[in-house]
């Protein structure tokens, strides 16, 4: 069990309210599953256009694709104030996070046939920006719905299931888009009409099959209703007796509550350690030696782990406590660390290092959205949700930027050295500060 | 509404859906049948015995549509718009020299292409096969025929991921030992030993030595002219904005794209010719944006590709900014020639 404040107390409120036994409501909530599919479809559609979009430039279109990432750094300022006005627009106004996501999604899927039509660099990278500007939408009112959908006993599970969903998506795009390239010759054109098809029977899904109007107070998914009200005592109720009204003040008042300022904080601290993805492949090539033609496979491997270990994180973490597994996440990517400064080169070594990489996303992707969800009040979810991945992402970026600039310094081992020091500095810290013992603890 | 209509219409709509998806997957397998036929008015291309040792050839990747498209493909080098006597030997890039061959291309798997570099013989036999880590983009082989490079694009593997780098391979052909990243080089900039995780290399050319050769290095946004050295193993810095660099025939200059303030994002680049001995600068006179790692087909001229209806024509132009650029063949593009 685990809620919110008092536990025992709260158990026994969420079985007197709903007046059904606990392990029903430990299923997780139909909802979830619709957003798991939502999400699952409309990442099938957009890993399939990210797959072929190299091969395109070059050879559809014979363009250069270098220096295309300097607009990557602008456009990831632009991405957070994307996000955060998607959290709260969600949160404004009884039940707008369905359409909220559903613009976001929506976007993206309107991108995918302007595709057809632009030929040059400066085109091409608008749509890829209003693309992402429909990710950064729909990201915070999406795990908002997750969370209202599901009881805080169980939620670490349904961000589980909701991110093994959304993972197995992006495992088949690349699948479907070079089956389709395949049956082709220069087949683009149909690899981006058939991912417009597939988007807008994501966006279907989520107009069909997630319920909206899930007003504070949670009347309208069903689920959240039991949740919100179960937990009667502490938390739960402060929020329904102060009820804030959801202005973009009190989205950033947010930040006065000390769990999640915490939480927070902890995440920016732990982002700021955490090298990115590339930065993770391009050592695994380089200090084990991985050979070329693996390359492009090694973000499988990452994706691969995280699906197959969501779940089962996500109902560990349900049981002892979701800060431990978060934590533990960061040991994972810790003990990465270590593999890759080792001089030890063996066979299995960069397995090893990929299934502690997906590990990693498994134990605090979904994870920390559960965290996240029990310290903030309904009215706000979406708002609080999106300030804590916001924090997350900026503190990953300075990272990324401070990493490539320690390894122009220092060399990779010194760079990667010193970030893992940095990461276990921060994850102690972390530890120590324990947002909220309430929250993070287990109930048992 | 009740879940029946709502599962109705998501039906329907994946129908629908369905319908569009399979038709646009048709008629893109339909341009198939169409690049199989020749096209009036193209080169005459037939099939017959290509080698890399006759001298006075341009052998090059044949663009034109029919049932010889994408093969290593030669002509007079006297006549580069004659008709094409085409090897059967499908390459996406290509260079020769000293009847030494490097082909870089695809090979279709079941869920996804991947790609290699193919080291030819003279008689186009294949001597060695090296994978190569993504989309084949320069390729080069030295003087003596006994060092091979090549330029792969790798990337794209983010949510919308536009980050793209390079990887440059140089393979010695003789032994077999291969550099599969440059890299593992020490890179001197400005006399000092330089890292940074987000050096590029791109565009390997050789000099006759066996030794020096040059390309471009990329980092913090701006290009260089490096010189390696394939003993030492090291690269050193000596001319800025510099990319795809081709040494001429005797050594002392050399033919690259320069970028150019003010040009479209799209087409940054002049053809420009460094000389090695005074560092200066001339521009060839060809004015439309040059995106090739050029070649030169003797001291005097430089023969690159532009963008064409079928792919890429090639075009050659006077070293020293004289005369005028002319298209000397179409439908052709990575041309090597054989002296």
């Amino acid at each position: 069990m685990y809620v919110a404040d008092s536990r025992a107390d709260a158990e026994s409120t969420t079985a007197g309210t709903t007046g059904t036994p606990a392990r029903v409501s430990a299923v997780v909530a139909p909802t979830v599953f619709a957003l798991g599919a939502v999400s699952l479809i409309t990442d099938v559609s957009s890993e399939m256009v990210t797959a072929v979009l190299p091969l395109y430039l070059v050879t559809g279109l014979g363009l250069s694709p270098l220096g295309f990432g300097l607009l990557d750094g602008i456009y990831n300022g632009f991405s957070a104030l994307v996000r955060l006005a998607g959290g709260h627009l969600a949160d404004r106004g009884g039940g707008r996070h369905k359409w909220v996501a559903g613009v976001g999604y929506a976007l993206s899927a309107a991108c995918k046939p302007l595709l057809l039509l632009a030929h040059t660099l400066t085109p091409i990278g608008l749509i890829l920006a209003a693309d992402r500007t429909g990710k950064g939408l729909r990201t915070a009112p999406r795990d908002a719905l997750i969370s209202l959908s599901s009881t805080p006993e169980n939620r670490g599970r349904a961000f589980g299931v909701h991110r093994a969903m959304d993972t197995a998506g992006a495992l088949l795009g690349p699948l479907v888009a070079f089956l389709i390239l395949r049956a082709t010759v220069d087949g683009y054109d149909a690899v981006f009409t058939v991912s417009f098809c597939v988007a807008v029977v994501g966006v279907l899904v989520l107009v069909l099959f997630v319920p909206g109007g899930s007003g504070p107070g949670g009347k309208g998914p069903g689920e959240s209703g039991s949740a919100g009200r179960g937990s009667g005592a502490g938390a739960r109720e402060r929020t329904a007796v102060e009820s804030p009204r959801p202005t973009l003040r009190a989205a950033f008042a947010l930040l006065a509550r000390r769990d999640l300022r915490r939480i927070t904080f902890c995440a920016l601290l732990l982002g700021l350690a955490t090298v990115s993805d590339s930065f993770v492949y391009l050592l695994l090539q380089r200090r084990l030696g991985v050979p070329d033609r693996w390359f492009a496979l090694l973000p499988l491997g990452t994706a691969a782990a995280f699906l197959l270990l969501a779940v089962p994180l996500g109902r560990l973490a349900d049981r002892v406590g979701r800060w431990r597994i978060f934590l533990a996440g960061h040991g994972a990517l810790l003990t990465a660390y270590a593999l890759l400064l080792t001089s030890w080169h063996g066979t299995t070594l960069p397995y090893a290092v990929l299934l502690l990489h997906g590990g990693f996303y498994a134990a605090t992707d979904g994870v920390l959205m559960a965290a996240a969800s029990d310290s903030v009040p309904e009215e706000l979810r979406s708002s609080g949700l999106a300030l804590v991945q916001t924090g997350q992402a900026a503190a990953r970026f300075v990272c990324s930027l401070g990493f490539g600039a320690a390894w122009t310094l220092w060399g990779d081992r010194t760079a990667l050295m010193a970030s893992a020091s940095a990461l276990a500095v921060c994850a102690v810290f972390a530890l120590r500060l324990r947002p909220g013992r309430s929250v993070l603890e287990p109930a048992r | 509404m009740t879940l029946r209509n709502r599962v109705l219409i998501l039906a329907t709509a994946i129908v629908l859906l369905a319908g569009i998806a399979v038709a646009s997957v048709l008629h893109a397998s339909a341009r198939a049948g169409q690049r199989d036929q020749v096209q009036p008015g193209g080169p005459q291309v037939t099939a017959g015995r290509v080698t890399l040792t006759t001298p006075a050839r341009m052998v090059f990747r044949n663009m034109a549509w029919g049932p010889h498209r994408d093969e290593l493909t030669t002509v007079p080098a006297s006549d580069p718009s004659g008709p094409r006597t085409a090897s059967g030997l499908k390459c996406l890039r290509f260079y020769a020299s000293s009847g030494t061959g490097v082909c870089l291309q695809a090979v279709h798997g079941t869920v996804t292409d991947t790609y290699r570099a193919l080291i030819l013989d003279a008689h186009l036999k294949v001597r060695a096969r090296y994978d190569v880590p993504g989309i084949p983009s320069r390729a080069r082989v030295s003087p003596t025929g006994h060092f091979a490079a090549w330029t792969a694009f790798v990337g794209g593997d983010s949510y919308a991921g536009t980050n793209f780098s390079t990887r440059t391979a140089i393979v010695d052909t003789r032994t077999g030992r291969l550099t599969p990243s440059l890299e593992s080089f020490r890179i001197l900039k400005d006399g000092h030993v330089y890292h940074a995780a987000d050096v590029n290399f791109w565009g390997v050319t050789f000099a006759a030595d066996d030794r020096t050769f040059y390309a471009t290095l990329a980092t913090k946004g701006s290009t260089y002219l490096v010189r390696g050295d394939l003993r030492a193993q090291t690269v050193t810095t000596i001319h800025p904005n510099v990319e795809c660099p081709s040494l001429s025939p005797d050594g002392t200059r050399i033919a690259y794209k320069k970028r150019v303030k003010g040009l479209p994002k799209d087409a940054p680049w002049h053809l420009y010719v460094l000389d090695l001995r005074t560092m200066r600068e001339t521009s060839p006179a060809e004015p439309r944006s040059v995106d090739d790692q050029a070649v030169w087909r003797d001291d005097h001229t430089i023969v690159y590709a532009l963008p064409g209806d079928y792919g890429a024509d090639l075009y050659a132009v006077p070293a020293d900014g004289t005369g005028k650029p002319r298209r000397i063949s179409t439908a052709a593009v990575s041309p090597a020639f054989v002296k």
